[in-house]
């Protein structure tokens, strides 16, 4: 994504206002939820790498792993990254389509048009080393790198930030740390 | 075959390098209104459009994994997709090679400013006992310089650079010139009073950020991305601060994508030219000069020394002693980590602040008895911050199952960590050193170094140590460590790895065991100085950087009287 002119501006605003000591929350606040603003795409996303059915069931199961994963652009970001990345790319296809596989020898039907307990079912094993028979662990170990790559890009996402709650990458005047937080640590720790 | 190009000017002064040294000696040279012809491998610095700050993850369609997700596969950019350095462990066409044996990092930044852009601008003082090693415990070399000849050139960095910190009295960590450190964030509290039930002191930290405006340079805006760059200069790097305002005097003659071969010398054995490839055209070209000042990292002007030999000078310019490529050290390294039960449940808040720990803890068994010598400070880590890729791996890894359990795992584990990296002081030994390695060159047919690395019992001891204390910070402060049955030779950093090389081309007073006179002037060669970290005679618990810039201070300062005088 190309650097916005208006960023930039805003940044050097950021910067003389700090020099005159008069800087505001506001201009700070402009910087990120420009960023926020740029960073929302149009349209519906074409997958690029994988088959649309592959991309609508790695979003469908993104969003099992990480409620809210579709906001986050779960699917978008393994294909972005599945386009040039051939190992990646056959660690996604390999492990959905044994997913369906699997799904359709034991349940009749894959993984999308399975009924949601019976999904269920399906990632309750594959969710947990223990799990790693001969049977299943090519699904034990595509878990680990699906359950991986979801939170990161959950998590990398404005939905996942800000669900978190993280409150920084702005500019303050000044630096300071909320005595009732401190107190609470404290009052905890013992110390 | 190159084509030899000979640009008719004399320069006064060819600095070779723009980092810390080269950054401190360009800005001194030009202040007493000398001509500065200055080389760098790397090309021109851009803050507004090269740094990454303030950037979200997902203003990149990869947030931050490299394309292809390379992070995911081990080749990932070194310190992470936002970073501002401009380099690596590794360079294409740029190889070192490491004898059998040893294990040796190097890394290396090619731009403008160097590795400045990105380093921990954590700025230590050495003390006054630092310099006199050999005096005090009878192992090592004494410095040819005491604290109070350093003294004043750390107070000209301090007050030009601007350093955060607090006047504290303590003789390890002796004070210098501070603004105000902004206060600790709640994590640091609770470490702060672990360590003073521990009995060890935990005071505001001295970072190379500003907090107040400084010579036009306007105050840190407290978003704690300094390791992105910062664009408006609010932290230290030698390319904002020192090169970019020493150029608008004009007297800056820099040449960008230049990588310096050779010094070239004349029958007497003078500098008269700093020959250097044009990396565009892939062509040699020459700079004549009246002086030189190596300031290409302390390994690279090694390198440069080695490999400038002439019949006059067999072993390479400046190695008459042979001491040249030997006394490197590396300081050594341990962290660990651990999630706090008392940070559990705390309340959000926007603890950025500067780009780095707000408060440190400085070496204080200083005279107390240990079972190794010299020792290491301590620097902390922890806090909300911004979330990315990479941020919960561990836990995704660790942690298994899926859904809205996952989820409150990862909400609750969020900002609860803290983390304890010790720095400490390598003894030079005989078997760590560089060399020329003249079975290979790199891409522009210039031969490369050669590292020999070795820990020796000392650095061993030094970390246990430090594990011992970090384990006991952690569990005064209510933290579980899993003790770790790993042997000590795998928990210490690899030699390189923490980014502290010194002493290649120490300094001394007898020329017999030094390249260097305590003016980092070359014994051999009068208009040869350096200016980087090569001429440390040892490798204290401190960072090296604010020393680099005090004593390029002082050696150009020395130079600029000497070329008056005619000396030089």
């Amino acid at each position: 994504m190309s650097e916005g002119i208006n960023r930039r501006a805003l940044l050097g605003q950021i910067a003389a206002a700090t020099l005159a000591g008069n800087i505001g929350i506001a201009e700070a606040q402009h910087v990120h939820h420009e960023a926020v603003a740029q960073a929302k795409t149009t349209g519906v996303y074409q997958p690029k790498a994988l088959t649309h059915h592959e991309f609508e069931t790695l979003r469908v199961l993104s969003e099992t792993i990480v409620p809210g994963a579709t906001k986050g652009g779960a699917a978008e970001f393994v294909d972005v990254l599945a386009d040039k990345n051939a190992e990646l790319l056959a660690i996604y296809t390999g492990g959905l389509a044994w997913i369906d596989l699997t799904m359709k020898r034991d349940h009749g039907a894959d993984f999308l048009s399975a009924k949601p307990e019976d999904r269920a079912r399906m990632l309750d094993q594959i969710a947990y080393r223990r799990n790693e028979t001969p049977d299943l662990a090519p699904g034990v170990r595509f878990f680990v790198w699906a359950r991986r790559l979801t939170v990161d890009a959950y998590y990398s996402s404005a939905a996942g930030i800000k669900e978190l709650g993280f409150m920084g990458n702005g500019a303050r005047k000044d630096f300071t740390v909320p005595q009732d937080a401190i107190d609470y640590a404290v009052k905890r720790s013992g110390l | 075959m190159f084509q030899i190009q000979r640009s008719a000017p004399v320069a006064d002064v060819v600095i070779i390098g723009s980092g810390a040294g080269g950054g401190t000696a360009t800005k001194v040279l030009v202040d007493l209104g000398l001509h500065v012809t200055l080389i760098e491998a790397g090309p021109m610095l851009h803050p507004e459009t090269d740094f990454k700050e303030h950037k979200w993850p997902y203003d990149y369609p990869h947030r931050g994994a490299g394309d292809g997700g390379a992070s995911y596969f081990g080749h990932g950019r070194d310190f992470g997709w936002f970073s501002a350095h401009a380099g690596g462990w590794q360079l294409d066409g740029e190889p070192y090679t490491v004898a059998q044996g040893s294990q040796f990092r190097w890394f290396r930044s090619r731009i403008v400013g160097g590795r400045t852009n990105h380093y921990g601008r954590i700025s230590l003082r050495y003390a006054d006992y630092d310099l006199k090693p050999y005096s005090r415990d009878g192992i090592g070399t004494d410095w040819p310089i005491t604290y109070d000849e350093i003294s004043p050139y750390y107070d000209k960095a301090e007050k030009f650079i601007g350093i955060t910190g607090s006047r504290e009295g303590i003789r390890s960590a002796p004070d210098g010139q501070f603004q105000p450190c902004p206060p600790p964030r709640v994590h640091e509290v609770l470490i702060q009073k672990a360590s003073q039930r521990l009995g060890i002191p935990c005071i505001p930290n001295r970072l190379a950020v500003i907090t107040q405006p400084t010579n036009g340079r306007p105050a840190c805006h407290y978003c704690g991305e300094c390791g992105r760059g910062c664009i408006s200069a609010s932290n230290y790097s030698s390319a904002q601060v020192q090169v970019f305002p020493a150029m608008k005097t004009g007297r800056v003659n820099l040449i960008t994508n230049a990588m310096a071969r050779e010094l070239i010398t004349d029958s007497e054995g003078k500098v008269t030219a700093v020959s250097y490839i044009d990396k565009a055209t892939r062509t040699e070209r020459q700079v004549k000069c009246r002086t030189v000042i190596l300031a290409a990292s302390c390994c690279e002007s090694t390198r440069l020394l080695l490999n400038s030999k002439a019949p006059r000078h067999a072993t390479g310019l400046g190695n008459s002693s042979g001491v040249v490529g030997r006394y490197l050290t590396d300081n050594t390294g341990f962290g660990l980590g651990a999630s706090i039960p008392a940070l559990h449940g705390l309340q959000r808040y926007d603890s950025d602040g500067m780009g780095g720990a707000h408060l440190y803890m400085p070496w204080w068994l200083w005279d107390k008895k240990t079972d190794f010598p010299r020792g290491y400070h301590i620097e902390i880590g922890g806090g909300y911050g911004m979330p990315g890729i990479g941020t919960f791996a561990g836990l995704a890894g660790r942690e298994e199952g899926y859904g809205e359990p996952l989820k409150k795992k990862i909400y609750d584990d969020y900002g609860t960590h803290v983390s304890f990296a010790g720095r400490g002081e390598m003894i030079p030994n005989a078997d760590t050193y560089c060399e020329i390695d003249n079975t290979v060159v790199d891409r522009w047919g210039i031969p490369v170094l050669k590292f020999h690395f070795k820990w020796t019992d000392a650095e061993l001891k030094q970390v246990a140590h430090m594990e011992q204390t970090f384990t006991s910070i952690i569990e005064t402060m209510g933290g579980k460590v899993t003790a770790s049955t790993r042997p000590v030779e795998q928990k210490i950093s690899t030699g390189g790895e923490i980014i502290h090389e010194v002493g290649s081309i120490r300094m001394g007073d007898d020329p017999k065991t030094s390249a260097l006179n305590k003016y980092c002037q070359s014994h051999d060669v009068k208009n040869v100085f350096v200016a980087d970290a090569a001429p440390f005679v040892s490798n204290p618990d401190k960072n090296p950087t604010l020393t680099i810039c005090a004593l390029a201070w002082r050696t150009a300062e020395y130079m600029a009287e000497e070329m008056r005088k005619g000396n030089v």
